[in-house]
């Protein structure tokens, strides 16, 4: 990991910015105060924007220069036109959204690629706590089940369904453990958050 | 009095002897421009904010005119610009100016045409928010500022700090762009021709020189200003505020004030109608149902907006149904299109369009933070 994603705690970050391009345009769904939109800037020269709609989050994210637009994540895409970013980002974020596929397909229609991060439901420690009989709480899965913000709960191999269903390419994916270790064999299994790299079929 | 108060302030007057060439082709021979300014020119002229007003503001922007009535005198934006507050003039140089057109002093309708010795009245030109924007320059110019740090302004004005970063880029380096719209829909224009109706139909405009006639068209510009009003405020706000509260205890079948809201909205129009001149508001409701960048674009904001340089933060209020928040994103969307900075906020508010001039925590702390980041 880079000094910037250790201190943020996103190993996601690193995937991510090794995926853009310096002068590729980015838009990060749901950028909270725009960490992950200035470390892009800073580390890969990219151009970016984010959509937010807690006021906390627009305030933080205006103090660190970002160009943030308060909105919800699906009314924030319907003004874009297609094909206007080059990167589509929502990381740790798909699991908290009512729509998804229409969410992925919004993605990929204003982006030539979407980049997506969730947490693998499907951690052995995750089922390692169903087994025992509790919802797991976990580096990935940091909430308890009556505060989370998430309502979809899935696993790496349920997207790679869902992608191959929606007729989605998967161009990269990375696996990473709990501690932002790269994961190669058994990812459904030893990986507790995963990042996709996306196009449409 | 306030701490936070810029202070006792006195309007400056800069005169143009050079004629100015209105985008309708009408000439200017001479004009004023009264303006105020807070806080200290730094030495490289890069502290300087010009704040754009709306329909019914001036260059009375902040402080107080009257050490004696200090709360009756304040600036219309007060709340938003002194030492320590969101525009902070312990950091920048603000300049508050009265448009072309104006009756706070700058040259319009009411003041005195040179060539007839009366007041300009109806030979007064139709101006738009590009003359104003032009003549700003010119100011500008007068004041050695080459270029802005940024020009703020809601509505109306919003549609000036607009202009400018279309029409002057490399003079303009942020611009806020507060409860506007990049033009106005038939709904807007539409109330805006009643409110001129209610003006041009009073028997006593004469035409626009009422002047001579020692008079002035106060009941029209009244029922201008009571319309205007109600589309300025929220459903929810007049409901809170007034809901169906009677005057008097039980309603007494006729026409007289029987509703509180009746007796505010008459209280306002006749206050308005007190120091407010006719001419300007017909004048002012004509800039803004004028403005659309995008005309000469076949229709494209975006490509009205490319020359753009500056950086822009755009905000909406939650309760603003005369500039809503969706006319703001209009805005957000083209210049994101065209891959320029732009932060972009909705408050929650629920005050109307004159949210804008409201002191609120998020609003006023995103100015805050926004201002805090240009450089000086």
């Amino acid at each position: 990991m880079t000094e910037n994603a250790i201190a943020l705690g996103r190993p996601d970050f690193d995937v991510i910015a090794a995926w853009v391009q310096p002068n590729e345009r980015v838009l990060d769904l749901g950028c909270g105060d725009g960490s992950l939109l200035k470390l892009l800037i800073a580390t890969r020269g990219v151009r970016g924007w984010g959509i937010e709609i807690d006021n906390a989050s627009v305030l933080a994210a205006i103090g660190n220069g970002i160009n943030v637009i308060q909105s919800d994540l699906e009314a924030g895409l319907s003004g874009f036109e297609n094909g206007e970013f080059d990167h589509v980002v929502l990381s740790r974020t798909l699991q908290t959204v009512r729509h998804t596929q229409r969410i992925i397909e919004e993605m990929l229609r204003v982006g030539r690629e979407a980049v997506v991060s969730f947490p693998n439901f499907a951690y052995w420690k995750n089922r390692m706590a169903v087994m025992a009989g509790r919802m797991p709480v976990s580096e990935d899965l940091p909430h308890q089940w009556f505060d989370t913000p998430n309502i979809r709960f899935f696993t790496i191999a349920d997207f790679d369904a869902l992608c191959e269903e929606m007729g989605i390419v998967v161009k990269s994916r990375m696996v990473l453990d709990e501690k932002g270790n790269t994961v190669v064999e058994e990812a459904n299994f030893l990986g507790s958050l995963a990042v996709y790299r996306l196009a449409s079929g | 009095m306030s701490t936070h108060s810029v202070g006792h302030v006195t309007a400056q007057c800069a005169r143009f002897d050079e004629p100015l060439t209105l985008k309708s082709g009408a000439v200017v021979p001479a004009y004023e421009l009264v303006y105020e300014t807070y806080g200290t020119l730094n030495a490289a002229k890069s502290n300087a904010i010009l704040i754009c007003h709306a329909l019914s503001g001036h260059q009375h922007v902040a402080g107080y005119t009257d050490p004696e009535r200090i709360g009756e005198t304040l600036g219309w934006w007060d709340n938003m610009i002194g030492p320590g507050k969101p525009i902070d003039t312990e950091k920048f140089f603000v300049v508050g100016v009265n448009n072309l057109g104006g009756c706070h002093g700058s040259t319009g309708p009411s003041t005195l045409n040179p060539a007839t010795g009366h007041p300009w009245g109806a030979d007064f030109p139709l101006v738009t928010v590009e003359d104003w924007v032009q003549a700003q320059a010119l100011l500008s110019d007068r004041l050695g500022i080459d270029a802005w740090a940024a020009v703020v302004g809601g509505s109306l004005g919003g549609m000036q700090a607009l202009q400018w970063a279309m029409a002057l880029p490399g003079r303009v380096r942020h611009a806020a762009v507060i409860a506007a719209a990049p033009r106005l829909t038939a709904e807007n224009i539409a109330f805006n021709d009643v409110a001129r109706q209610a003006i041009l139909t009073d028997p006593d405009f004469h035409g626009g020189n009422f002047y001579q006639h020692h008079t002035k068209p106060a009941r029209g510009l009244r029922l201008a200003r009571m319309l205007g009003h109600i589309t300025y405020l929220s459903d929810d706000q007049m409901a809170e505020k007034f809901g169906r509260k009677l005057k008097n205890d039980a309603i007494g079948y006729g026409y007289g004030v029987e509703f509180e809201v009746e007796s505010y909205l008459r209280y306002q129009g006749d206050k308005f109608a007190s120091w407010f001149d006719a001419n300007t508001y017909l004048l002012m409701t004509k800039a803004l149902d004028y403005f659309d960048p995008a005309h000469a674009t076949d229709g494209n904001l975006a490509a009205a907006l490319a020359k753009a340089t500056a950086k822009f933060l755009v905000v909406s209020f939650s309760t603003d149904w005369r500039f809503s928040p969706a006319r703001s994103r209009e805005i957000v969307n083209a210049l994101v299109h065209n891959g320029q900075d732009v932060a972009s906020v909705e408050i929650a508010s629920s005050f109307g369009h004159d949210s804008f001039l409201m002191k609120d925590e998020q609003y006023h702390a995103i100015v805050r933070a926004y201002m805090g980041r240009i450089e000086t």
